[in-house]
């Protein structure tokens, strides 16, 4: 926190002119400061950047280009994030809110479109939105408010020393008086800004929302009343719709077709032939043919009527069985080494105990509800596109490059998204409007993807083979540690395929485990990608997470010992993990390791709070069983303790989660829970049933009845999230994605505990079931 | 040609007889609150009430509906203060929010059929509605907060 303090403190404000002014918004009577982080930039010029300000556009702090107040005192706040379900709509807005002092109640949020040189860094991914977001939005709140105070103060002719803003009002506390926002707009307008040196950010006992409960989420009532908008409900006036057909196979393109029949489908409009993707992939449209016509239902008609013949390429022998085979195969070679301490092989010959374990996770799809969709119309050379990302500014670049257009001709508008989970980071579908919009002369088109579309056409999260190795002394201690990780890596869709998992996949849980253990070998082997791979909501973490935590379990049976006490044991004593030391490169989500060392102290507070919660060590009734994991990802630690209930048949049911939470202060608690609860439910459907498969190159699912996800029937029965109190003196960490990972192993650990058998493929699907 | 009532209005299609009432109420009727979720009945984002019977109308052609009375999520109340709409809102049960019209229609038909469900009832009748954010502990809560209001 020091360090993000004096940052903070070497910011300059600088008064600009009024060319930010809020679109849209009440011009007069808005607010006209702005701050800048010119100054930091020039101080640290050379200095690597991290959190924030290491990403593409850094972020800004302006609150001209936030706040907007009106004469009747309306407050709009922008939020430069999209809301994908983890309430960033609420929250951001929530902490200008707070420093600025408004009334909540007169609070609208307005969404931004893609455009990252005036909002910063739009990127919604990560779990970074509210991590990067709460000090520069504070900054705005707190500058608003001060130009408001001191406007006030101007007005009556009394010092600033005797105002202060409270809930929408400055009051004159000698004389009770009292001003307005919407009042006082005007006049703040034109005050000199204070600089980021002279910024009262409020003492964190002031807050009025930050941390509190009770906060409703801004969009409750459109989506309770089916107002809310997404990317699929877009409506333009003439609006045409089409569906698109894709290659199966990555890297196919359509050898020839008869569009006959297609044609004869009433409502039939056009077909557009769309540019086959050239080598590496990236985030490029899979290409095929866009079937137009004047509705969705005949656009899906008239593209059953095609007749494709697709040329499959070069991955068309891609098999789901083999490639497992083949990957086990390669984790038990050695690898290339990321890690290497002590003398594993030395240490693991002479180990009393020898075990090792394998562990396999499937290729996953998002499966948001909301299949992607994108609408497009370009008038007079200008292109707009209204559509669900995760990235309205890589969105923005892609069609703007696409469709040969300056970036100021091309606008993003970024609906509310139907779920994320890393798939609507990838704007393919809006690159697709696009060129149907293009192809139709500029006309407005939607691109509805049905959910085959979905599945068939993502970018998946990796497959995996984990081999692991250790040895135990007499006592039961593990002497030598070796991981061989094997999946292809998301960096086969940006260069030539290197086969190897990335720095930034490596960092996830793979050489940061920070186990008391002197003799270690990580490894990675190599493996070739033939899909796309894609961000899934906590990324490689899933697949490290789950061999790790799996082959702990395993260690501490053969040990002979309690699982709670063997992972802390194995954790070691409370201390900073120096991972920088131990590898080449080390990619810590992008923060600045000395900001956010790996603190063993927090992983055994996480374990301890959620295994206390939960009843760890409790008599359970026949046939249950408590499993617990721990992980460190996105800067947080999560420890889950899952308690299942096996009957006679082998069905598995959960009456129990307990997820332990430490992701530094948090901004809005609810939803930190709902996003571990939402976490849990993801986690188990991984753990019992979701598995995507490929044969002949092409994905085996087609639509919810074969690619299974977790209905409310198999959820937990209670699932108590439970966070790690802190004051809002130490960074903030990312809640998004860390609750994913350790459910799956704490539930294979908890069948382990109620049945001794030990599953190391996921699903779980039918493995412990009873004929 | 084929009559219908949506949200309490007389409608007339004469459109494709096999159009999908989803179809029907999203591209010609701009009632989007009704969601496409899978086409095939298979994760409920689409409910509505047809004769105050929870169905997935991306499975209902519109010929079926011929003389029928469909209710939305933009019908189930004029000031959006349906029981289960204002405990949704108090649970803060959504995050996404997408399939969220389509379970409150689900809970709606199943609140007429049973006013006080258990546990067993809601996971029965809500089995069918995917959420992919995992919001089922909130629903649960969210239905037995309504079915006690």
């Amino acid at each position: 926190m020091t360090k993000i303090v004096r940052e903070l403190s070497s910011t300059h404000i600088e008064n600009v002119s009024r060319r930010g002014v809020l679109k849209g918004l009440v011009a007069s009577g808005s607010l006209v400061l702005s701050l800048s982080i010119v100054g930091l930039r020039k101080t640290f010029a050379n200095a690597p950047k991290y959190g924030g300000d290491g990403m593409p556009h850094g972020t800004v702090n302006n609150p001209h280009t936030f706040v907007a107040i009106a004469p009747d005192g309306t407050i709009s706040i922008v939020c430069h994030r999209s809301e994908m379900g983890q309430g960033v709509r609420t929250g951001m807005p929530l902490i200008v809110a707070d420093e600025l002092e408004a009334d909540w109640s007169k609070v609208k949020v307005v969404q931004a479109p893609g455009d990252e040189v005036k909002y910063g860094n739009q990127d919604t991914d990560g779990s970074r939105s509210t991590r990067h977001g709460f000090a520069p939005m504070r900054q705005v709140g707190a500058a608003a408010r001060m130009m408001l105070e001191a406007a006030a103060a101007k007005r009556w002719n009394v010092p600033v020393a005797e105002v202060a803003a409270s809930n929408s009002e400055v009051i004159h506390k000698p004389s009770g008086r009292k001003l307005g926002y919407g009042e006082l707009a005007a006049d703040a307008s034109a005050m000199t800004p204070p600089v980021v040196e002279q910024l009262h950010l409020k003492d964190p006992s002031q807050f009025r929302y930050i941390g509190k409960e009770g906060t409703h989420l801004v969009d409750g009532f459109d989506i309770t009343t089916g107002r809310a908008k997404y990317g699929q409900d877009i409506r333009l006036p003439g609006m045409k719709y089409a569906v698109v057909a894709r290659p199966p196979v990555m890297g196919g393109k359509v050898a020839s077709y008869d569009a006959a029949e297609a044609k004869k489908v009433a409502g039939f409009i056009q077909i557009v032939e769309l540019p086959a993707p050239t080598y590496p992939l990236a985030f490029q449209p899979s290409g095929g043919l866009a079937v137009v016509a004047n509705s969705t239902w005949a656009a899906m008609k008239a593209r059953d009527a095609l007749k494709i013949v697709w040329d499959d390429g070069p991955h068309a022998s891609y098999d789901s069985l083999a490639y497992r085979a083949a990957m086990e195969e390669t984790a038990r070679k050695p690898g290339l080494s990321l890690r290497n301490e002590g003398d594993f092989a030395g240490a693991f010959a002479s180990a009393d105990k020898k075990i090792s374990g394998e562990y396999y996770i499937p290729h996953l799809a998002h499966a948001t509800m909301e299949p992607p969709a994108a609408t497009c119309q370009i008038v007079d050379g200008k292109a707009e596109v209204w559509t669900s990302v995760q990235s309205p500014q890589a969105a923005h670049d892609l069609v703007a490059k696409y469709l040969g257009l300056p970036g100021e001709d091309v606008t993003v508008h970024v609906t509310l998204l139907g779920g994320g989970f890393g798939r609507r980071s990838k704007p393919d579908f809006a690159v697709e409007a696009a060129l149907v919009s293009k192809g139709l002369g500029g006309a407005p088109v939607k691109v509805v993807w049905t959910r085959e579309d979905d599945l068939h056409n993502g970018f998946y999260h990796t497959v995996s083979a984990e081999r692991l190795e250790a040895g135990l002394d007499k006592d039961g201690k593990v002497v030598a540690w070796r991981h061989n990780s094997v999946a292809p890596t998301i960096f086969s869709l940006f260069s030539p395929d290197p086969k190897h998992e990335a720095v930034l996949e490596q960092g996830m849980g793979l050489v940061d485990v920070p186990y008391d253990v002197k003799n270690v070998s990580v490894e990675n082997g190599e493996a070739e990608a033939h899909t796309k791979i894609g961000w899934f909501r906590s990324v490689s973490n899933i697949p490290h997470a789950f061999a790790v935590q799996s082959f702990t379990a395993e260690l501490a049976s053969s040990a002979g010992k309690d699982l709670r006490t063997f992972i802390k044991d194995l954790i070691g004593p409370p201390r900073i993990f120096d991972v920088k030391g131990r590898v080449k490169d080390f990619w810590d989500y992008g923060e600045n390791p000395d900001i956010y060392p790996v603190d063993t102290a927090r992983y055994h507070a996480v374990i301890d709070l959620a295994t206390e919660k939960a009843g760890w060590g409790r008599t359970l009734p026949a046939g249950h069983g408590l499993g617990l994991a721990v992980h460190r990802s996105f800067v947080t630690y999560v420890a889950t303790v899952v308690e299942v209930a096996i009957d006679d048949k082998g069905a598995i049911t959960i009456p129990r989660v307990d997820c332990a939470v430490d992701c530094g202060p948090v901004v809005n608690p609810d939803r930190v829970r709902s996003q571990l609860e939402g976490a849990v439910i993801q986690g188990l459907g991984i753990a019992l049933m979701t598995e995507l498969s490929f044969k002949n190159g092409r994905v085996q699912q087609s639509n919810f009845d074969d690619y299974q996800v977790l209905r409310i029937k198999d959820a937990p029965r209670e699932t108590h999230v439970h966070i790690v109190p802190h004051e809002y003196n130490m960074p903030l960490g990312g809640v998004g994605e860390p609750g994913v990972p350790p459910v799956a192993p704490a539930l294979i650990n908890a069948v382990f505990a109620a049945t001794g058998r030990r599953i190391r493929a996921l699903p779980i699907g039918q493995q412990v079931a009873k004929a | 040609m084929f009559t219908l009532t949506i949200n309490g209005q007389k409608q007339t299609f004469d459109g494709d007889p096999s159009m999908p009432l989803l179809w029907y109420l999203r591209d010609e009727l701009g009632l989007t609150g009704t969601k496409f979720g899978c086409g095939v009945a298979a994760c409920g984002a689409c409910t509505v009430h047809i004769d105050g019977e929870a169905v997935r109308s991306c499975r209902t052609p519109v010929s079926e509906v011929d003389g029928k009375s469909v209710t939305t999520i933009e019908g189930l109340d004029a000031q959006g203060n349906h029981p289960l709409q204002k405990a949704w809102r108090d649970v803060n049960v959504p995050q996404c929010g997408y399939c969220q019209a389509g379970q409150i229609m689900q809970a709606a038909a199943l609140l007429k059929q049973k006013p006080h469900p258990n546990d067993a009832d809601i996971d029965e009748a809500m089995y069918g509605n995917i959420c992919r954010c995992g919001t089922y502990q909130r629903i649960r809560a969210a239905i037995k907060q309504a079915a006690g209001a």
